[in-house]
């Protein structure tokens, strides 16, 4: 299992390094050049090679490379062009925002996901089932940041049951230790500022928990009424267990391995919809802030953001294959 | 042993069966609408007893055990009669009540070894929690008694193995832990199905032993169901015969063997490979016309086996040479950086095929008879040593060669149902190698496939249908007349009737004897069934361990083993105690 952990992170280091390269060309291909990008399409010729000299574009590409790499190893992801502070620092200012959504939405996409596919399986045939795989194929199918403004529309501004935009009530005074700030309520012990924290997260986190939800339920509805028919469910039976074990410690574990990792893949989709998301709610986590660099060109932003996305995503596929180790046990001694 | 206490067997009526079934019928829904699986079967278990029910697949011997201990597929139900077990209803009883039944009162020990141990617990878990939901032991009392039941069921270092998973155990020790766990909460009624039709023949017979061994000593009554006339007989008090669905005879193993009634059992009989060992030049000499030929060629090869043994190069009339052939597996180390660890799968392996002539490589799984096929096939390459095809090195560079000798060596393979495409037909399927090949027109094409059905017996109206419609004795007729169609030389048969029923597989046996005679065929007929070998070889190869341990012509290797292996091998065929009383 340790063997599989540190092959796993040796393997990000080529990763990390091909995705540098491409995200250094694809500065350097803009047309015009970076500089152009920056100073805008009417910048004089004499403001360009300013920040050409500036930035040391001017310089040889491998040399370019080499520094850029250098500066990323000591955490220097450079400086948004939009803000005038470090890319690293705007992450990490925002990251627990992003956290806290993907969370929540993919507690919600497993907890209703997969009791959703168990019965659905375990009622093969029946109306519950079929009215599963019609739910889930309308999830899967319907764009995120349509349902998005759907529920903003209908909860936030028809009904005014949440709030529709934000991460806090701008009225609430709260402190934030750690800046999650359902953890930072429980952590000061103001627990109005928990409960406001969670209210701003539900509606998006709905929005963004509907395609993994919708994903896991179909995966765990196959994989349920796969298992149920295996040999061993039936020798399971034949020694006599009980249904609760039977359902527990056999169908489930066996049918999990298969929505495991299911559950892995989506924590890309999950960073991806949070672009969206966060742009409809107005919620400050890395998305809206990716959105908003997109719509500015701040390239040094992309550039940063992407790389780190990359390592928490590959960290989060990690986690999951270990866990995959612990449900499985042939997976581990290889 | 005595922890959980014996069941009484004396305590049911004396004269009550144990379990009684009475004009059963069960009934299948299906999309296609409803079919009788089972009608009007009945017979009785006494304590005590043990009872084989023998059958074809399809036969509803299966579907029978299904219903005793209620655990027919959700489409099935009784439809019809009853099963008392000690006086009361299965049939009639609601899901708890059969329920509470299974486990306690009837065990059941399955098939395939490898697909019925859950694979994400604990060996020892997997028992210990079935004495805890039957109310036998709790905790630590039952991993206890987990580890005395696998010791009972013969498994080695029984407390260090029930910490282990499934994957960590052989075919063997994963049957042992199956019917440590069907007699764990000591049923009065065992349900074998098939308990080791997956296994090699020798861990077969030790499984049988300790299996047989523990039910008279529990006084345990045991239903047991095989395809195996041979081990029915050897095992079992009462024979229960069963042909598409229904009881056709029914009496004492040894009278029924001795004075079949039924047509079917006399079928059965005729067809089952480990009572005919005595039969084999008459099963032979049925299939191909010119029977004094085929004697008079068959007391040669008796002149001709020291030169084959010997593997010695350059001999004309050898089809196909394999030469020191040795074959290296590399194996992924178990460390981070350790260097990978090698596997070595045929060892110095040396023997010749005559042309026209039928060789058998037999031997255990995992003894190397599969890889000998593969790198005779040209698929696998040799590590050192030669393989000679009509005198010329295979597996050179040159394509033209290459495609040449896939022409002329065919193979065929054990498992009808995956090896043919299920998306052709069967006309297509037949056809394929022509087109691959590029062979005649399209008409020509489609006279040669006609022919090519007539050879295997084969009606012309399968040509538009497909696989899944044909059964799986047409099924190997199709892969046959798909293997001929290129008019081979050599036909190389890995495990090619294995998963075939005894009667088919006789029938299958007899055709690919015919078409050896007609057409001058040489096979290479891999097998781990000793029996089936002795039908069809004039040369044995055993295999133990990646090693030839001795080879000989047919007659040789059975009647006179030279090997202990060899012996052990021959003496664990089910029945074989039996076939003398049969043919005398």
């Amino acid at each position: 299992m340790i063997r599989l952990v540190l092959q796993r992170i040796a393997l990000l280091v080529p990763t990390l390094l091909g995705l540098s390269v491409l995200l250094f060309l694809w500065v350097r291909a803009l047309p015009g050049g970076p500089a152009t990008a920056l100073l805008g399409e009417r910048a004089t010729p004499e403001a360009v090679e300013r920040i050409n000299r500036l930035y040391g574009f001017d310089q040889p590409l491998l040399q370019q490379y080499l520094k850029y790499v250098g500066q990323l190893a000591t955490g220097n992801f450079g400086t948004s062009t939009r803000t005038n502070r470090p890319v690293l620092e705007e992450f990490l200012n925002r990251f627990p925002a992003t956290v806290e959504l993907t969370v929540l939405a993919l507690v919600i996409a497993i907890g209703i996901g997969i009791p959703l596919g168990y019965v659905a399986a375990r009622r093969q045939g029946r109306l519950t089932d079929h009215a599963t795989v019609v739910a889930s194929l309308i999830g899967v199918t319907i764009p995120v940041f349509f349902l998005a403004f759907l529920l903003k529309w209908l909860f936030a501004v028809q009904l005014g049951w949440f709030p529709s935009a934000g991460r806090q009530d701008p009225s609430m005074v709260a402190t934030h230790p750690t800046g999650f700030y359902v953890l930072d309520g429980l952590l000061t012990r103001e627990w109005d500022a928990s409960w406001d924290a969670i209210v701003h997260l539900v509606l998006p986190a709905i929005a963004l928990g509907s395609i993994p939800l919708a994903i896991i339920a179909r995966i765990t509805r196959a994989s349920v009424i796969e298992v149920q028919n295996a040999d061993y469910v039936r020798t399971a039976r034949a020694k006599g267990l009980r249904r609760t074990r039977l359902r527990s410690r056999v169908i489930l574990r066996n049918a999990m391995l298969p929505v495991s990792t299911t559950i892995g893949l989506q924590v890309g989709l999950l960073l991806s919809g949070a672009v969206l998301t966060e742009t409809v709610f107005a919620y400050p986590g890395i998305g809206s802030f990716l959105a908003e660099a997109i719509f500015n060109l701040d390239y040094a932003v992309l550039q940063g953001f992407v790389l780190i996305i990359a390592v928490v995503y590959a960290l989060a596929n990690l986690a999951v294959d270990v866990s995959y180790g612990l449900i499985d046990p042939r997976m581990r001694t290889r | 042993m005595t922890a959980a206490g014996t069941p009484s067997a004396a305590g049911a009526e004396p004269h009550m069966p144990l379990l009684s079934i009475q004009d059963l019928e069960v009934t299948f829904t299906t999309d296609a609408g409803r079919s009788v699986a089972v009608s009007g079967v009945s017979f009785d278990v006494r304590a005590g007893e043990t009872v084989a029910i023998v059958g074809e697949s399809g036969s509803g011997k299966s579907t029978t055990a299904a219903a005793v201990i209620g655990l027919l597929a959700q489409n099935g139900s009784v439809t019809g009669g009853r099963i008392l077990f000690d006086g009361r209803d299965v049939a009639a009883m609601g899901p708890g009540e059969i329920a509470r039944l299974r486990g306690s009162e009837i065990g059941m020990v399955p098939q395939d070894p490898m697909s019925n141990l859950n694979p994400v617990r604990r060996v020892g878990s997997q028992i210990a929690e079935a004495l805890e939901d039957n109310g036998v032991a709790k905790g630590r009392a039952a991993r206890a008694r987990t580890v005395e039941l696998l010791e009972e069921a013969g498994l080695p270092d029984a407390a260090r193995r029930a910490e282990q998973y499934p994957h960590e155990f052989s075919g063997g020790m994963r049957q042992r832990a199956l019917i440590a766990m069907g007699l764990a909460c000591r049923p009065r009624l065992l349900i074998a199905d098939e308990p080791t039709s997956a296994l090699d023949v020798t861990v077969q017979r030790t499984i049988l032993d300790r299996l047989t061994q523990l039910t008279d000593q529990l006084g345990t009554s045991v239903l047991l169901i095989t395809h195996d006339l041979g081990l029915a007989a050897e095992r079992a008090h009462r024979i229960v015969v069963m042909y598409r669905g229904e009881v056709v005879e029914t009496g004492p193993a040894a009278q029924l063997l001795r004075d079949p009634q039924h047509e079917y059992t006399r079928r059965l009989l005729a067809a089952a490979p480990s009572l005919a060992s005595r039969r084999i030049q008459l099963a032979k000499a049925a299939g191909v016309d010119d029977t004094s030929d085929l004697l008079a060629v068959s007391r040669g090869d008796d002149d001709a086996a020291p030169a084959v043994a010997t593997g010695a190069p350059g001999k004309a009339d050898h089809i196909i040479e394999v030469d020191h052939v040795t074959k290296v597996y590399g194996l992924r180390g178990r460390r981070l950086f350790s260097r990978s660890e090698s596997f070595t799968a045929v060892d110095d392996v040396s023997f010749a095929i005559p042309r026209g002539r039928t060789v058998a490589v037999v031997g255990e799984s995992g003894s190397g008879k599969s890889t000998v096929a593969k790198m005779m096939l040209d698929l696998v390459k040799p590590t050192s040593g030669v393989i000679r095809f009509d005198g010329e090195a295979v597996g050179g560079a040159d394509r033209t060669a290459e495609v040449a000798f896939r022409r002329r060596v065919q193979p065929i393979f054990q498992d009808p149902y995956s090896s043919l495409d299920p998306l052709f037909t069967i006309g297509r399927t037949i056809e394929e190698p022509l087109r691959a090949h590029g062979i005649g027109s399209t008409t020509e094409r489609r006279q040669r496939v006609r022919e090519l059905l007539d050879d295997v017996a084969l009606p012309s109206d399968v040509l538009r249908r497909y696989p899944a419609e044909l059964s799986g004795g047409q099924r190997q007729r199709v892969a046959i007349a798909r293997a001929l169609a290129l008019n081979p030389d050599l036909v190389v048969c890995d495990e090619a009737v294995s998963a075939l029923d005894v009667i088919v597989q006789s029938q299958i046996l007899r055709l690919l004897a015919d078409l050896q005679g007609r057409l001058g065929l040489s096979y290479l007929f891999i097998s781990h069934d000793l029996a089936v070998v002795r039908q069809v070889a004039d040369h044995v190869c055993v295999m133990e361990r990646g090693r030839i341990v001795e080879q000989g012509s047919a007659d040789d290797v059975f009647d006179d083993p030279q090997t202990e292996y060899t012996r052990t091998l021959l003496e664990a065929i089910p029945g074989r105690d039996l076939e003398l009383g049969l043919v005398g």
